[in-house]
């Protein structure tokens, strides 16, 4: 018999696993949850894009696509980031279609990193940054982040943690879980910190297209940022596409070329159906877009006015679909706050600490649910909180 | 006074689901609880909001209503136009929908009855006789797919779902 414990890969083995799985097991026994704990859009993929994508099958189109995706969905792209987001990227060399936005973070990250390196994420956020640099021989650098500033990043709390080993800033708006966003000003402020220090930026901006207050805004943008920053992002949130796995990378061409060489050998390519289903999207979706967004916008804003109006502390997120409020009134833990709603009420949120220390007090909950399943989370809601 | 913009969006989330609370329109609006009343009173007195009504599966009971789509080519008459004889024809109880509508005939009549020999019987009798009626076409509507954007057929959940994003 073998003892694994010696022939797996200690820096493998040494990732923490998602302290919430025995949350979710529960859940999955228990009938009538009203569960505002995926984070995943509720609406199915638009029929045209998912027209194009059986249609693609009709036509026999399923071989691998060139490495970097197909040359019409990355023109797409190309256009698309400068008809919505104000940028300019070449579709040859500077776009590499991923499979999903993770993996254009983890590309990128394997692209950036040296063993040693330090990589500052701030935090509370989505759990996978740490590990991918965990893996790629880098030393995740916690930038904790608080309610008071809404989850932003400021210019000072940035300098704190930069240390001589600090080689690239992950930066991730709108965001999950706090719903935050950074304003152009607020990205402003920030840049010449990063510039001074000679600092790299994964930007993850798959929630770009969730913004509900001003445009989004991306980092690569701003004077001097897009020689320094590789911007990731991908079709799962803006056309509820989370299934196809399509997402895309773009960076300057010198990082984009280590990045295809990675993706090369690990993945070849992205799904062949999924690339023609994201040409329909890029080129007739901006209603779809806008079309969610409103809907999204306007369970945002009955969720917190809900959740104020029960008694939560919750400052207004603007950007995801997510809300994160504070909890702390109640006096119980993330946890114990959790597995007690879920057991007395049937409502699951997700403890904030599953997104790092800094989440502790705080419980992220997902609006992108009927509004029949806020109404009855936030009834249940008030009846946990009043009996408290 | 009704404002425009914000009565379009309301009209549209009340056409969507008509069931959502005051609250619920007032957030997918951006308006206040009190103006979201006050419109709706307001449309309602205007005869822009008519009723709220339910979308029913009669299929799946045991009704057994028949429904048919009646093509109808009339002549109009003399400075009453169309509006008329529309008049004396969507007066019926059992006509359910009537448009006015262009192409090869006049107007399209949605009419519904216990049984087909019914239906018959009052495009026979009561819409083929009226002054000014030149020809009907009935089609017997077989299966309803889709209405007011709703599709009939429930539509399948993914069952595996994901642990944690």
């Amino acid at each position: 018999m073998i003892d694994y414990s010696t022939v797996l890969s200690t820096r493998a083995s040494s990732l923490k696993p998602s302290g919430i799985r025995k949350f979710f097991d529960l859940l999955t026994e228990m009938k009538d949850v009203v569960s505002l704990g995926v984070g995943e859009p509720d609406f199915v993929t638009p029929w045209h894009i998912r027209d194009a994508g059986i249609y693609s099958l009709e036509k026999g189109f399923t071989k691998y696509s060139s490495n970097a995706g197909l040359s019409d969905l990355r023109k797409e792209i190309s256009r698309y980031l400068e008809r919505r987001m104000q940028m300019a990227y070449d579709p040859d060399g500077e776009i590499l279609v991923t499979v999903g936005g993770s993996e254009a973070i983890d590309l990128a990250t394997r692209a950036l990193v040296n063993p040693g390196d330090e990589v500052i994420i701030p935090e509370p956020c989505f759990v996978c940054y740490a590990p991918i640099v965990t893996l790629a021989g880098g030393t995740p650098v916690v930038l904790p982040l608080s309610a008071e500033n809404e989850f932003r990043i400021s210019a000072d709390q940035l300098s704190a943690v930069i240390t001589p080993k600090s080689k690239l800033l992950m930066l991730t708006y709108p965001s999950n879980p706090t719903g935050g966003i950074m304003t152009k000003a607020d990205l402003e402020a920030i840049a010449p910190v990063i510039l001074r220090h000679n600092l790299m930026v994964i930007s993850d901006e798959i929630y770009g297209e969730l913004t509900y207050e001003g445009h989004h805004v991306s980092v690569s943008s701003l004077p001097g940022m897009r020689e320094r920053t590789v911007v990731a992002s991908g079709f799962s949130k803006a056309y509820s596409m989370t299934g196809w796995r399509l997402g895309y990378a773009c960076a300057p061409r010198e990082i984009l070329a280590v990045m295809h060489k990675v993706h090369q050998f690990g993945i070849m390519c992205a799904p062949t159906t999924s690339q023609y289903a994201g040409i329909e999207a890029m080129r007739n979706g901006d209603q779809d877009i806008e079309k969610m967004k409103d809907e999204y916008n306007g369970r945002r804003r009955y969720l917190v006015n809900g959740l104020r109006e029960i008694g939560f502390d919750c400052f207004e997120p603007k950007g995801a679909f997510y809300v994160f409020p504070s909890i702390q009134k109640t006096g119980l833990g993330s946890d114990e706050f959790c597995e007690r709603l879920l057991l007395e009420e049937h409502v699951a949120v997700i403890a904030g600490n599953a997104f790092g220390e800094s989440g502790e007090g705080f419980v992220r909950m997902c609006y992108a649910a009927s509004m029949h399943d806020l109404e009855t989370a936030l009834e249940r809601m008030r009846r946990f909180l009043n009996r408290l | 006074m009704r404002n425009q913009k914000n009565e379009l969006k309301l009209l549209k989330c009340i056409e969507q689901d008509c069931t959502m609370s005051t609250a619920q329109l007032a957030a997918m609006c951006d308006m206040t609880e009190e103006e979201v009343k006050s419109e709706i009173e307001q449309l309602e007195n205007d005869h822009v909001i008519l009723g709220y009504k339910a979308i029913i599966n009669w299929d799946d009971t045991i009704d057994e209503t028949v429904t048919a789509l009646i093509e109808v080519s009339v002549t109009p008459q003399r400075d009453k136009g169309f509006d008329r004889i529309a008049e004396r024809i969507y007066q019926y109880e059992e006509v359910e929908s009537m448009y006015l509508t262009s192409g090869g005939f006049d107007f399209t009549v949605l009419i519904s009855g216990r049984t087909l020999r019914e239906v018959a019987m009052f495009v026979a009798e009561r819409l083929s006789p009226i002054e000014g009626v030149i020809s009907t076409t009935t089609h017997f509507i077989l299966k309803k797919y889709k209405e007011k954007h709703t599709i009939f057929k429930p539509q399948e959940e993914q069952k595996e779902r994901p642990i944690f994003v």
